[in-house]
């Protein structure tokens, strides 16, 4: 097995809010290869987003604070480095995508004038060479008439445009290790299908490793290999997309599939998740999700689950998955 | 089965102004030409994506908008033939709950009063028998009493959609437009609102139109579906047969992108090309034309009526 | 969005108690200030002070108490007419305060409402509007004030009048700008949904979300009217003597400045701590209940 290229160990970001710290990434473990692609799902608060953050050292200071850990990219400890080395890092090995494309474009600027920045920056390239770099990454995307969107700015195109533009420019380097992070969320459906197809595309053209973090799980179903589930900081179950859908072991993500309304099927009722999503300032003792959970325990209050196997690339933190689990309060669905 | 609502050739266009004197020199084509009913008790789903109209056309019903022309009728009664009383009986009988739970309640007010509002200007019922209304409807949508004495800001986004379905039917409505009722709220929470929904609606007969991108929650909660592109009905029908088996060629397309969880059903990859064109400047012939992949040479001169076909209405050269 | 604390669980869990506090930290030195001028200008007649016309040539220019040729019998020295300059200054303060707060209050009721009204209404309400306002705000204060001091003569009306006229402007842009804001939350449109008509929904929506704004426009304003009254009286614009004007104290002692400086330089501390602490008051009203005023 090749080495990953990236890979995350015991990861803790904390953050202070004026209502107290906050385990915003608490312990979260994960890697990637080239060419594999890793949804990372969870709703607001579930830390998919810092955890992002995290990798590129990018995370709000003074409030928020990388704890421990470690993130090895290509055989080196992101975490160890100094901040000048990892600003060569950024852009050029790690690239992010965001959800906004009207916030990550600067609209004073003209479209050329913001790729050519990017390229210039990996490349040492120049005027002519520069131009045709930027075009040639504007047609990678699907742009029509690249050459003259370069002097385009940003109100000028559409959401989907945008969205292409800053992947032209997250690819320009090219990257080992891509992180969109819900870059579709803000785009209509059709155009959505359309950037995903490209990112696949792109993906493989470069071998990218690739980190997709969103709360819609068709869209991990689609372009996703394996997926890791987030709940209160933690990842509460990771593995293969098919399988973890098809044969969930953590309630939460059990519960998560089903609540879904399916295209075609008007069920009666959809299974609802009771509760709220938890408040990370104030989390209960033991699992994070024992106050909604259906099949929760007495130890589940208690105690905080460790990571267990269930089989070969599918791991939970789940009391009902370790060795030598009770019979659970509200039992399982066969 | 009567019809609650009906719309017949509603459109609406917006003059687009330009320079100091704000002369019109162009139209946004909203709403153009677009017919449906929503009988008693169900629910019509209306689905497209960025600029087809269907959240003027929802305006239009709520009597925010004044069409440009067509009809809408309700109960029978022409809406916009009313007179003043007539209209805030029909204001009283649709009401809204919109997409931003965050924005939708004045953070000023007690959610006993957000919700007791209605009442308030239109009946004239003593401070007890309101309050008694109030708790009847907090019990509705499943929130304790306590909160009538709460501000918004102390709950989270699923119970403030909970506050604004409350005071939605605080006058008993007959219809209620909800416009991404879910779509700010947490994956999680989705599925407790449509529940609250869909049993509202058993409960009380009250008809929706329901506007979502999701097409998963709008396949889940709709008797019929409509699906609009560029300010017009392209395809009409029962849900589950225009979700199922949907012919025209956006539909299948818009289908196809919402991307199911389930590996078993075997998906048709529809990915259309190019952009959503302006409603400034929509396409001549069949709107969808540029980017249809069954597009013939009538496409582009010839606009598609909308016909009946295999059990649904279909707006297409095709059928 | 994660749950706020204080979120109520549902359905029939406990609701918890209300939202914790944030930090409270009341802003201790401009509160004091002001109360201590507030509470002497309130109780100046029972203060016991000297009477602040009461002229005794004999005891002019006496300088602070704590100088060598002054005394204790007034602390602050005399004037150029034998006036103790303490009392002075707190019956002065009367004149100042009230100067201050009642423009202020005239102006931002007067000028809410007019951009209230526009905002709500938009289209040509608004542009007309919105044309006087800006028309107002760029008339000179001083020029009408000393226009009014000229033909109706220096009182304390006028120079309420003349800085109230100009100043509403100011509130009328920004409650405006607020109001259009508040005009694309859904809350309004539901307002109208559920039948409410304008003054309903001004009055019951609109203004309240706009209190914030107001305290802060409010409070920031007052130390920029103290200034102008002082400035008016100082040029004899403004509040006529023989009453206690700070302003018109820091001109009588203008030609005494190396001599007699106490005259002038008194007063002219009575408005800088007044003033400054009406500033620091209203950054931390603004800082507390809506820091996008920043820019103000």
């Amino acid at each position: 097995m090749s080495r990953p290229v990236v890979d995350v160990r015991d990861l803790h970001t904390h953050l202070v809010t004026r209502w107290g710290t906050v385990k915003a990434v608490d312990g979260v473990s994960f890697s990637v290869g080239e060419g594999e692609t890793l949804g990372l799902v969870g709703e607001s608060g579930s830390g998919k987003s810092m955890t992002c953050l995290s990798l590129l050292r990018l995370v709000p200071r003074p409030a928020a604070r990388i704890l421990g850990g470690q993130v090895w990219l290509d055989g080196e400890d992101l975490l160890a480095k100094s901040e000048a080395e990892m600003r060569k890092i950024r852009g050029r090995r790690i690239a992010m995508i965001l959800q906004d494309p009207m916030s990550s474009l600067n609209p004073v600027f003209s479209i050329g004038m913001q790729m050519r920045e990017a390229v210039a920056l990996y490349h040492g390239l120049r005027g002519r060479g520069l131009a045709a770099r930027a075009a040639e990454l504007l047609a990678a995307v699907r742009i029509p008439s690249p050459a003259e969107r370069l002097r385009a700015f940003p109100h000028q195109l559409s959401g989907g445009m945008r969205q292409r533009v800053v992947g032209a420019m997250a690819i320009a380097a090219p990257p080992r290790l891509l992180i969109a992070d819900e870059p579709t969320t803000s785009l209509d459906l059709t155009i959505q299908a359309q950037y995903l197809g490209l990112l696949e595309e792109l993906q493989e053209r470069h071998r990218l490793a690739l980190v997709f973090v969103t709360h819609n799980l068709g869209i991990v179903a689609r372009i996703c290999d394996r997926v890791a589930v987030m709940y209160a900081g933690r990842i509460v179950e990771m593995g293969p997309v098919r399988r973890l859908f098809t044969r969930p072991a953590h309630p939460y993500s059990r519960a998560l599939l089903e609540s879904i309304p399916r295209l075609g099927a008007r069920a009666a009722r959809l299974t609802a998740i009771e509760g709220q999503p938890p408040d990370l300032a104030r989390l209960p003792a033991g699992c994070a999700f024992a106050p909604r959970c259906p099949s929760v325990m007495d130890r589940c209050r208690v105690e905080t689950p460790p990571e267990t196997v269930v089989e070969a690339g599918h791991v939970t933190r789940c009391w009902l998955e370790a060795p030598g689990a009770g019979a659970p309060a509200g039992g399982r669905p066969a | 089965m009567s019809a609650l609502l009906e719309v017949e050739a509603l459109t609406k266009h917006f003059p687009v102004r330009r320079g100091l004197l704000g002369r019109a020199t162009g139209l946004v084509r909203a709403v153009d030409g677009v017919s449906f009913t929503i009988d008693a008790g169900t629910t019509l789903g209306l689905v497209g994506e960025s600029g087809c109209g269907k959240t003027t056309t929802s305006k239009l019903v709520l009597g925010l908008e004044r069409p440009t022309a067509g009809a809408i009728r309700f109960q029978g009664e022409n809406v916009l033939a009313l007179d003043r009383a007539q209209l805030r009986r029909y204001r009283r009988a649709v009401q809204a709950v919109f997409q931003d739970p965050y924005a939708s309640l004045d953070p000023r007010m007690r959610v006993g009063a957000i919700v007791a509002e209605p009442l308030v200007i239109n009946e004239r019922l003593d401070r007890a028998a309101r309050r008694r209304r109030v708790l009847e409807l907090l019990d509705l949508v499943s929130l304790p009493a306590r909160a009538a004495d709460l501000f918004p800001h102390e709950f989270s986004g699923g119970q403030r959609q909970r506050v604004a379905i409350a005071r939605a039917l605080a006058l008993s409505p007959r219809l209620v437009v909800l416009d991404e009722p879910v779509s700010a709220l947490d994956v999680s929470i989705r599925a407790q609102i449509l529940n609250l929904l869909r049993d509202l609606q058993q409960r009380l007969g009250v008809s929706y139109l329901f506007i979502a991108h999701d097409l998963g929650a709008v396949a889940h909660m709709s008797h019929t579906i409509a699906v609009m592109y560029l300010g017009q009905i392209v395809e009409w029908g029962p849900a589950d047969v225009v979700a199922r088996e949907p012919r025209h060629p956006y539909t299948q397309a818009l289908f196809a992108a919402a991307l199911p969880i389930d590996f078993d059903t075997p998906r048709e990859e529809v990915v259309l090309s190019g952009e959503v064109p302006s409603p400034l400047r929509p396409p001549a012939g069949c709107r969808f034309h540029p980017r249809c992949p069954h597009a013939m040479a009538r496409c582009a001169s010839e606009e598609p009526p909308l016909r009946p076909h295999a059990t649904r209405q279909v707006a297409c050269h095709l059928y | 969005m994660p749950a706020e604390p204080g979120a109520l669980s549902l359905p029939g869990l406990d609701v918890p108690a209300a939202a914790p506090r944030r930090g409270w930290r009341p802003p201790r030195f401009p509160l004091a200030v002001i109360g201590l001028f507030v509470a002497a200008a309130m109780a100046a007649p029972l203060l016991g002070l000297p009477d602040p016309h009461a002229q005794a040539l004999r005891d002019r220019f006496k300088p602070p108490g704590w100088q060598e040729a002054g005394s204790w019998k007034h602390p602050l020295g005399t004037d150029r007419l034998g006036r103790d300059l303490l009392s002075r200054i707190v019956w002065g303060a009367r004149v100042s305060l009230a100067a201050g707060v009642l423009t202020v209050l005239v102006a931002s009721a007067f000028g809410a409402a007019v951009g209230l009204t526009a905002g709500y209404y938009g289209g040509r309400v608004d542009a007309t509007l919105m044309r006087i306002t800006d028309a107002t705000m760029s008339f000179p204060v001083i020029l009408l004030a000393l226009i009014l001091a000229v033909t109706v003569g220096p009182s304390f009306a006028n120079v309420v009048t003349a800085i109230a006229v100009i100043l509403w402007a100011r509130y009328a842009r920004v409650i405006r700008a607020q109001v259009l804001t508040l005009m694309q939350l859904d809350f309004v449109a539901q307002a109208r949904i559920a039948g409410a008509g304008a003054w309903r929904i001004i009055t019951r929506h609109l203004l309240p979300n706009t209190l914030g704004t107001l305290l802060v426009l409010v409070t920031l304003q007052i130390g920029y009217v103290i200034i102008l009254e002082a400035s008016l009286s100082f040029l004899g614009a403004g509040i006529p003597p023989p009453t206690p004007a700070w302003g018109s104290m820091i001109a009588e002692g203008r030609d005494f400045v190396t001599s007699a400086w106490w005259v002038s330089l008194f007063p002219g501390l009575a408005i800088l701590l007044v003033v400054l602490a009406f500033n620091l008051l209203g950054d931390w009203l603004r800082d507390t209940f809506d820091p996008k005023l920043r820019q103000l």
